[in-house]
This record gives structure tokens, sequence and C-alpha cells, in this order.
């Protein structure tokens, strides 16, 4: 019943005018973004992060977390109206809410994402606040040699369960350390990697500057390439009596939904994972467990409420690594937790000590965004509706000017700005080639802990690299670490002598 | 498609020698009582890195010159001038913000690209630009007290600054 109290002091933290104020915005601003095809939560918290340097940390955070929450409400808009997902979470709901709108059903399947949407979170943000307190109390316990078996086991997921390419995958994660080590080594404090001897690198690589170049000039970018057709607007009114109807109609998939949501919030725990992979499982079983999965495919309102509540339930799970144990579970929360660096919170358990309003105001938030982005959600569908026919040249224009002033704004150096072009334009021909951006971002951010976690760990047990499995948990952290990454090669050698057996 | 890969695997591999010159600087070595020195971690991570890039280099070289279903070309025909436009307005607004500021290459931008590309009327996009600029000057300079790059048009803001500051 502690949690329950703890709760209680969050909303009195969450609740104060200007965080409602800010919360409002970053739920709109978050469901446009989400809206507009091609940029998803992560491009939104990229873009506007530098933006928030007008409110105090806790307030930008909750915005933060506010415009990651809107955008996974605003994402099944487009899937619904243009057959687009407007974030790559949201391809699941383009299954069965593109084949809705072409039945004259837009508005029905709006709301159905909408409510569903609402239950995934609400349900995930039960979850995590039955789930924080224990996890961080545990964490407590860990030393260097614990985080440093941590970050090893978050960077082994993407190997063991990214899905993409496992060569090209580790060469993004090295990468991106590798970046994270220009400008001081942090223990000697000799400068290291200052190319061409630009005084722009003696600060190091910021994650931010990596994440608007990636995601803000690179999504540009990479979406002129991929919607070069004009992609056709369904329209969708809505009325009162439309929304009574859409939650009668939504009866019939509690269980879509209530699997969703579950399965969705544990799927984010894991790194790598994340809400897109979490949001097609819960479509594929919703569909295997339907009585009428021929259904599916067709406009079936359930193939619409199963993926819409999971990702959103994924992007509270993601948040429970990331503000408990210092370890994001996605890239949008690796941003979330450069973002606190910035501010001077450092993610992990002592936050729960010593930073107790702020962890469950920013909790608590979560619980009032899911209401407020429901509610802004239903409300400005005709807005959106009207917002889907701005030609994309006009929000490209619009996103890269803010790439450009987002970039200069925190450190006010012109060097970052040619870094954000630079990474923009590299990032492009990286994802053509088909390589994961995700390992890039995250490694970047998690480099610095990485180093010093291995480090302070070694020269705590004066050089013996035994250390990090003697230790009981850094143990079976790095057991399980091993066993990820061996999947890729299990699977290989696998497939190799069933390849053998079929001669 | 096939180039743009083998180019891709060329260049990381460029980068990670390059990272690696770099490290060379620092210590990388094993010290007895304290780990890894100070350029070991840059180091042995740029040199994973090309064995990567080499790995993915071999690979490419050795499959078959085109795969099925996947396309011959890196960037599609019919997005090239807008591609072009928006990579090459980006540079240029970024090289003519360090010699003219800010409020006068971005608004150059935004109209271009918008009115050229995006065939919007002009209204559109004069009033983006216009309200872009204002939100530029309102929310950075005057709320958040961060003076924007303005080049040899400094001056021209002195009223401005005495205004509002």
């Amino acid at each position: 019943m502690e949690v329950l109290a703890l709760l209680a002091d969050g909303f009195a933290t969450s609740l104060t005018p200007l965080n409602l104020v800010v919360l409002t915005l970053g739920v709109t601003a978050g469901l446009f973004i989400g809206a507009m095809p091609g940029l998803g939560s992560v491009n939104g918290v990229a873009i506007l992060l530098p933006m928030t340097f007008i409110v105090p940390p806790a307030s930008a955070i909750i915005f933060l977390a506010a415009v990651y929450y809107g955008a996974m409400y605003g994402g099944a808009i487009s899937s619904i109206l243009l057959g687009i997902p407007g974030a790559s979470t949201a391809v699941a709901t383009t299954f069965d809410g593109r084949p809705m709108a072409m039945q004259g059903k837009a508005g029905l399947a709006l709301i159905a994402a909408a409510v569903a949407s609402f239950v995934g979170g609400t349900v995930s943000v039960i979850l995590f606040t039955i789930f924080a307190a224990p996890l961080a109390d545990m964490a407590l316990a860990f030393g260097p040699a614990e985080e440093f078996a941590l970050v090893l086991l978050a960077f082994t997921t993407f190997v063991g369960l990214g899905g993409d390419d496992v060569v090209k995958t580790l060469l993004m994660i090295f990468l991106g350390l590798a970046l994270s080590t220009v400008g001081l080594d942090l223990i000697s404090g000799q400068p290291r990697l200052i190319f061409f001897d630009l005084p722009g690198f003696y600060s190091g690589v910021s994650f931010l500057i990596l994440a608007i170049g990636v995601y803000g000039v690179g999504e540009v970018l990479w979406t002129i390439e991929e919607t070069r057709g004009k992609p056709s607007v369904m329209t969708a009114r809505i009325g009162f009596r439309d929304l009574i109807a859409g939650v009668r109609a939504l009866r019939g998939s509690v269980r879509a939904m209530s699997l969703g949501s579950v399965l969705g919030f544990f799927v984010g725990v894991l790194p790598a994972a994340g809400a897109t992979p979490a949001a097609l499982m819960a479509y594929g079983l919703a569909r295997s467990g339907s009585k009428t999965p021929e259904r599916f495919g067709k406009g079936a309102i359930e193939g619409v409420a199963a993926p819409e509540s999971a990702n959103n339930a994924a992007s509270t799970g993601s948040l429970l690594p990331m503000l408990t144990l210092g370890i994001p579970g996605s890239p949008t929360t690796a941003l979330l937790l450069g973002g606190m660096v910035m501010w001077g919170l450092t993610p992990g358990p002592m936050l729960f000590i010593e930073q107790p309003e702020f962890v469950w105001g920013l909790i608590s938030s979560l619980y009032t965004a899911n209401v407020a982005a429901v509610a802004v959600n239903i409300a400005l569908i005709p807005l959106f509706v009207w917002a889907l026919r701005m030609p994309f040249a006009v929000l490209s224009a619009v996103v890269l000017t803010l790439c450009v002033i987002g970039g200069y704004a925190p450190a006010q150096k012109m060097h970052d700005v040619w870094l954000i072009v630079g990474f923009g334009l590299a990032a492009f021909a990286l994802r053509k080639t088909e390589y994961p951006m995700a390992p890039l971002v995250l490694a970047l951010v998690l480099g610095p802990l990485m180093e010093k976690a291995l480090r302070q760990a070694l020269i705590g047990a004066q050089g013996d690299v035994t250390v990090f499995v003697t230790r009981p948990i850094s143990g079976v952290l790095i057991a399980i670490a091993a066993l990820l990454f061996a999947i890729p090669l299990i699977r290989r050698l696998r497939a190799r002598r069933a390849a053998r057996r079929m001669v | 498609m096939r180039i743009a890969e083998l180019a891709t695997a060329a260049a990381l591999m460029a980068l990670s020698l390059y990272f690696m010159a770099h490290a060379v600087a620092l210590p990388i070595g094993w010290d007895e009582t304290s780990g890894p020195g100070g350029g070991a971690f840059p180091f042995w991570l740029s040199a994973g890195m090309f064995g990567c890039a080499a790995v993915i280099f071999v690979r490419t070289w050795r499959a078959a010159p085109v795969r099925e279903g996947r396309a011959p070309y890196f960037i599609h025909p019919s997005a090239r001038g807008q591609m072009l436009a928006a990579a090459g307005g980006l540079i240029a607004t970024v090289a003519l913000t360090m010699v003219a500021g800010v409020y006068v290459a971005i608004p150059l931008f935004m109209v271009g690209y918008i009115r050229f590309i995006g065939h919007a009327r002009w209204l559109t996009a004069l009033a983006i630009a216009l309200g872009t600029v204002l939100f530029m000057f309102f929310f950075f300079e005057v709320t958040l007290k961060i003076l924007l790059p303005k080049g040899f048009t400094e001056p021209l803001f002195y009223p401005l600054y005495a205004l509002f500051f």
C-alpha cells in the first residue's frame, strides 16, 4: 500500500497547473507527430527535446513522455486514413484499419484505435506501478560489474532478438560505442579522437545531435524517397453517437485488448523488442485465437484493437528498465534517458530514493497523459483529417528547420549543426543499405556508462577479469547475454543441418 | 544497389581505420592492476567495427550481382530531384547561416522549398516562413535567451535587443 501513498504524492506533482498544461501540449504535439506519415515518437522526442529548456526538468520529462504517448496514439490515425503507418509501431494497425476505412467505417476504426490505446496504456501503467519499486530495490545492490553486465545484456538482445542482420547490428553497436568515446577520457581526463583537431569534438558527440541527425534529417530524406506517390486521404466524420457505437462495438474485443496490453507491456520491457514487434505479435495472437480468423485483414475491429493496445502498452513497458535500471528499452527511451542526464537526473535505482517526487510525478503523469491523449485524440479527429492533406514538402521544410535550430540551441555551436547534416546524410545511406539505426543510438547513449562501469569494476578488482562472472547477479546476466548472443549462431547451424538433410 | 552496399561497407572500414589511428594516441594495452588504458575502448571497438565491415564487404562481393526483389537503384529516379533539393538546400542553408545568419538563411530555404518543391502558393510559403521566423525570435531569443547565429546581419538586431532585453 506504500505504493499508493507514493502515487498519491506523485499526483500532487503531476496535477500542478504547469504540468497539466505541459502534458496537454505534449500529448497534442505527439498526436500530430505520430499522425504524420514517417514521423513517430522517436522523431518527435528528438526534434522537441531542445525546446524543453523552457520548463524545469520534471516538467520537461513529463512533456517528452506525453509526446511519446501521444505519438503512440497518433500513429493509428494515418494507418487508418492513409493506409501508411504513421510510425513503424502502427504497421499492424493498417492490416484491418485500412480495410475498415475503405468500407466507410473510418470513424469507427479511429475510435476503436483510441479506446484500445487507452486500455493498453492504462493496463500497462498499472503494471508499471506494481513492478517499478521492487525492481528499483533489487537494482540497488548493483555495482559497476552488474551495470556492465546489464548494458552488455541490452546489446545482446539486439543481436539475439532484433531480427536485423547480425553483423550489421554488431557493427552499428561498435560504431555507436566508438562515437561515445570521442572527447575526454573519463578516467584519465586526456583528450581522445579529436578529429581534424576541431575544438568542437572536445565535448564529445552528443546523443541529441546524433538523434536529430538520424531521426530528423535522415528520416525526412528517407520518407521523401519512400513516399513518391501521393497517398489518398479517407475522410472521417465523428459525432457523439459514433463514439457510443464505437465503444459498444469494442465489447467483442475485450479479450484482444487485454491480451495485447499484457503482452505489449512485457515485450516492451525487453530492449530491442519494443512496440513494433509487440503490435505484430498481438495482432497474430488475436487472429489465431479468434473464432473467425478469416475476418482478419478484411476490416475486423479486433485487428485494430489488439495492435493498438499492444503498442501503447509496450511504450510504457520500455520506460520500466529505463527508469529503474538506467537501461533504455527503445531508442525513444534512450533519448529520454539522455535528456534526464542532461538535466542532472541520473535514471536508475538511486533516483527512486533521492528524487521520489520526480519519479512518482512522472509515473502519475502517465495516468493523466492517457486520459488527456484519448480525449484530445477523439476531439481533434477532424483536424487530423485536414492536417494529413498538407503536402509533405511543407512538413519536411518545417522539420529540417527545427533540426537546424534545435541542433544549435543546446550548445550554441555551428559545429553541432554540421554534424547533424553529416549524420543525417550518413543515416540515409546506412538505412538504405539495411543497417539498423536503433542499436547505434542506444550504443551512443549507453557507451559512457558501459566504459565507466567496465573500468571501475576492473580498477576495483585490481585488473581481475573474473569479477564479472564470480559476482552472482553479474554472472547470471552475463550468462543470459552469452545465450542471447549464441541464438543467431544456433539458428544458422540448424538451418545448415536442415539444408543438408534436404539434399 | 550492390555498388552502394559495397561503398558503404568500404566507407565504414575506412572510418574505423581512421578511428583506430586516432585511438593509439592513448595507451591501448592492458594495465596489470587497472584494466584497459584510455585508448583501449575506442581502439578495440573500432577494430571490431572494421572486422564487421570487412565481413559485410566480402559477403556482398561474393553474393550474386542482382538479388531478386531488390531495387536495382539506390535512390528511386522520381525522388532524386526532391532528395537533392532537401539535402542540398539543407547544406546551403547551414552554410549561409554561418555568413548571413538564420534570419536570412531559414526563410529563404522555407519559401524556396515550399514554393518550388511543394508547389504550394506563394502566400502559403511566405506565411509559414514568417511564422517560423517569429517563433524562432520569440521562443529561442526572447524566452530562452539563446542567441541564434546572425552573421553579418547582427547589427540590424541591436534595436530589437534593446526593445526585448
